[in-house]
């Protein structure tokens, strides 16, 4: 009996971690169904990429306001961790703040810890009178309807859910220790949570136990929960900022990759060597002719998809978006959150059909995404540059117009005049490519 | 107006040191084509040793590329790189983001490499060169604002040289609320140009101009093309073309000395 809190605990752990693995796998067995890149090149430069953007949060300041905020909660998130490391090891082995022997160090932690939580508490109540009272226009989006809304306003909830369940925890421990309750060492500093003693006058030991050993389980239950909601939220961000602002593009923005099937085909084309009729060399026989451009999610990169999943839905790359911002559907915003809900669509499928995909008659083309919203884009970057964790919303884009393009000559007609005269004339105009240079004699 | 093509270069045994690659703007277009001879007066003036290619040149394949014809857009290029290497060229300097951009980043996976300038950086150079002068206060204390061009900009990169240009023409530089990193797109992009917009509230153009507008400016300066005539378009839909005028970087320089 007597080891009955520390079983429990270890199974709640074990429960915790172990259903957090399995979404960890599921999440990678998705990704992986995306195209394979190189991105082996110049890790130095990767690595400072990912230490200045997700680390250092360096786009989050774009936006001074929301920066600040972000700021708080994510080194309140990360340094709070430290804590959850000392209730592992307590919750194990029965023991009480085992950390306490720091002493002064130890202190100064809890302070700190304290210090932090009602910071964040105060960041997330800004975080979410921006999105419910103020109302600001990116949250407030067709795309943001329904469980986007719902998922963003939770995370703000259980936040402060947490917080304030560890300032009760360390408020009552505060009132045990003055009253030299046993087991109750006397270690930290409670510069927030000594103010919660009103609170408390009056009740007995057994009481304050009570409360504190309640506030602890329910916080640690809380962290255990909130890492197996990430999965489905778009809180993923948290872990998944850092590999994606690693495989981010190294490229200047304006450079769009170049298909190298095409040049292939266009080299053969070009040379007047080459044999048409020539005999596929080995191993080329029973390829199949290489799709152009992507249709669904198994056509995009894996670093695509893995940007799926970081997306944390902030709107700042359809704020700055011109086709959004005067009227237009497309929403790069909407084109990666569209690939996310595909692509678990897609892994649902398989886990339902023995890990194989069973075609169900819908693609990321024209069933999530729509070719009015592919053609709307005027591949400015604006997305690209405003987004904090390094997503490429207009690569998929481009992709899927390559598809439309190549694979269904579905280009709308002036665009499709315009390549015309361009195959015929090298100008997208109808002009003759002798008059080029017409213009020197011209007055 | 003295321009010599590579052809006429090559066979007078005289190679020049610089390609200036016009753009199918810069050759068709009547507002571009102004652009395209600005720039040349100034080269000209400066005694810089170029050439274009003339009729040998072709579409970079840019909006085909951003249009999602992959194949239209290599095939272009490797034609252009053809006709590039066969005359050796080390450098283009060139008025039209766009090929600045295709040239300089896409080029090169397919076998053209070049050092390739945009007009405004190689003004710049020829301004600390001292080869062409600013002076003249023609520009004086005039409002200017700058519209970056996103395939400079944001693209590549290229905030400071058309902005450093402006203010060595003693202007004054007014920022738009949208600038540099953030700047707002003209509309023009990614093939937008040959096609009717989506269904929306507004063009984009329409909303950049009301951009610039905010700023009063007496001159609204580009650095493209495309950016020129989407701005010339909205100020007209405005009803201010008798009070501002659309002129691009090296219109500016020109008419400094009214070469
Ligand atoms: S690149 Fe396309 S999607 Fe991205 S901001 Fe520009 S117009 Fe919008
Ligand atoms: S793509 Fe980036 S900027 Fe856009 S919503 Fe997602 S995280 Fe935010």
């Amino acid at each position: 009996m007597e080891y009955l809190p520390n079983i429990l605990f270890l199974l709640l752990l074990l429960a915790g971690i172990g259903y957090f693995s399995r979404n960890v796998i599921r999440l990678r067995r998705n990704i992986r169904l995306g195209r394979d890149v190189d991105v082996s090149d110049n890790p130095a430069l990767r690595w400072k990429n990912m230490a200045k953007i997700a680390l250092g949060q360096t786009k989050m300041v774009v936006r001074p306001i929301a920066g600040a905020m972000h700021i708080i909660v994510y080194v309140g998130f990360i340094v709070i961790n430290i804590e959850v490391l000392e209730i592992i090891i307590d919750g194990v082995f029965g023991t009480h703040r085992i950390f306490a022997p720091l002493g002064t160090v130890y202190d100064a932690l809890i302070a700190i810890f304290e210090v932090l939580a009602i910071l964040v508490i105060f960041a997330v109540v800004i975080f979410w009178l921006r999105r419910n009272a103020i109302r600001l226009k990116r949250f407030l989006k067709p795309e943001m309807k329904g469980w986007p809304k719902t998922d963003a306003n939770l995370i703000l909830y259980i936040e402060v859910v947490l917080m304030v369940l560890f300032l009760t925890m360390n408020g009552a421990d505060y009132q045990l220790q003055q009253l030299n309750a046993e087991h109750y060492t006397q270690a930290g500093a409670f510069p927030i949570s000594q103010y919660l003693a009103p609170l408390f006058e009056g009740m007995s030991i057994a009481n304050l136990i009570l409360v504190e050993r309640t506030a602890w389980w329910l916080h640690i239950t809380g962290i255990l929960a909130f890492l197996n909601y990430l999965y489905f939220s778009k809180h993923l961000h948290i872990l998944l900022a850092f590999p994606n602002t690693y495989f981010g593009s190294l490229n200047p923005k304006g450079q769009f990759e170049n298909l190298e099937s095409v040049t292939r085909e266009v080299q053969l084309m070009m040379d007047p060597s080459a044999d048409p009729y020539a005999t596929p060399t080995e191993g080329q026989e029973d390829t199949e002719p290489e799709k152009f451009g992507a249709s669904d999610v198994m056509d995009l990169s894996w670093v695509q998809l893995l940007s799926a999943y970081t997306c944390t839905e902030c709107g700042r790359c359809t704020d700055e978006c011109p086709a959004n911002q005067t009227g237009k559907k497309l929403s790069p915003r909407k084109i990666m959150m569209d690939t996310r809900d595909r692509l678990e669509a897609v892994g649902k499928n398989i886990d339902a059909n023995k890990g194989i995909f069973v075609p169900d008659d819908k693609q990321l083309l024209n069933d999530y995404i729509t070719p009015e919203e592919l053609w709307a884009c005027t591949t400015c970057n604006a997305c690209v540059q405003a987004c904090p964790v390094s997503i490429d919303p207009l690569s998929i884009i481009m992709d899927m117009r390559q598809y439309l393009v190549m694979e269904m000559s579905a280009a709308p007609t002036d665009l499709n005049n315009m390549m015309g005269n361009l195959e015929n004339n090298g100008a997208p105009w109808p002009f003759n490519q002798m008059d080029r240079l017409n213009w020197a004699e011209e007055q | 107006m003295k321009v010599s093509t590579m052809a006429e270069r090559f066979a007078a045994g005289e190679p020049p040191e610089i390609l200036f690659w016009v753009g199918c703007a810069g050759s068709f277009d009547d507002r571009a084509k102004k652009i395209t001879k600005a720039f040349v007066q100034i080269l000209n003036k400066a005694e810089v040793s170029f050439a274009v290619l003339g009729t040998e040149e072709s579409c970079t394949g840019d909006p085909a590329k951003r249009a999602g014809n992959e194949f239209l857009f290599q095939m272009q290029a490797m034609t252009n790189i053809e006709v590039m290497n066969g005359y050796d060229i080390k450098k283009v300097v060139t008025a039209c983001p766009h090929c600045f951009n295709t040239i300089k980043n896409e080029y090169p996976g397919l076998g053209g490499n070049y050092e390739v300038l945009h007009h405004t950086q190689f003004l710049k150079q020829l301004v600390e060169e001292g080869k062409i002068s600013l002076e003249g206060g023609k520009f004086k204390g005039k409002r200017i604002t700058y519209h970056d061009p996103c395939y400079l900009g944001r693209a590549n990169q290229v905030y400071e040289a058309p902005r450093e240009l402006i203010r060595k023409l003693d202007a004054e530089l007014v920022e738009m609320k949208s600038c540099k990193q953030r700047g707002l797109c003209c509309g023009a992009g990614g093939a937008q140009m040959f096609k009717e917009p989506e269904r929306g509230d507004k063009d984009v153009n329409i909303e950049r101009t009301e951009q610039a507008l905010e700023t009063q400016p007496e001159i609204i300066a580009a650095a493209c093309p495309f950016c020129n005539t989407m701005m010339t378009d909205g100020v007209k839909n405005k009803e201010k073309e008798g009070s501002i005028a659309v002129m691009d970087i090296a219109e500016l320089i020109a008419s400094v000395d009214d070469l």
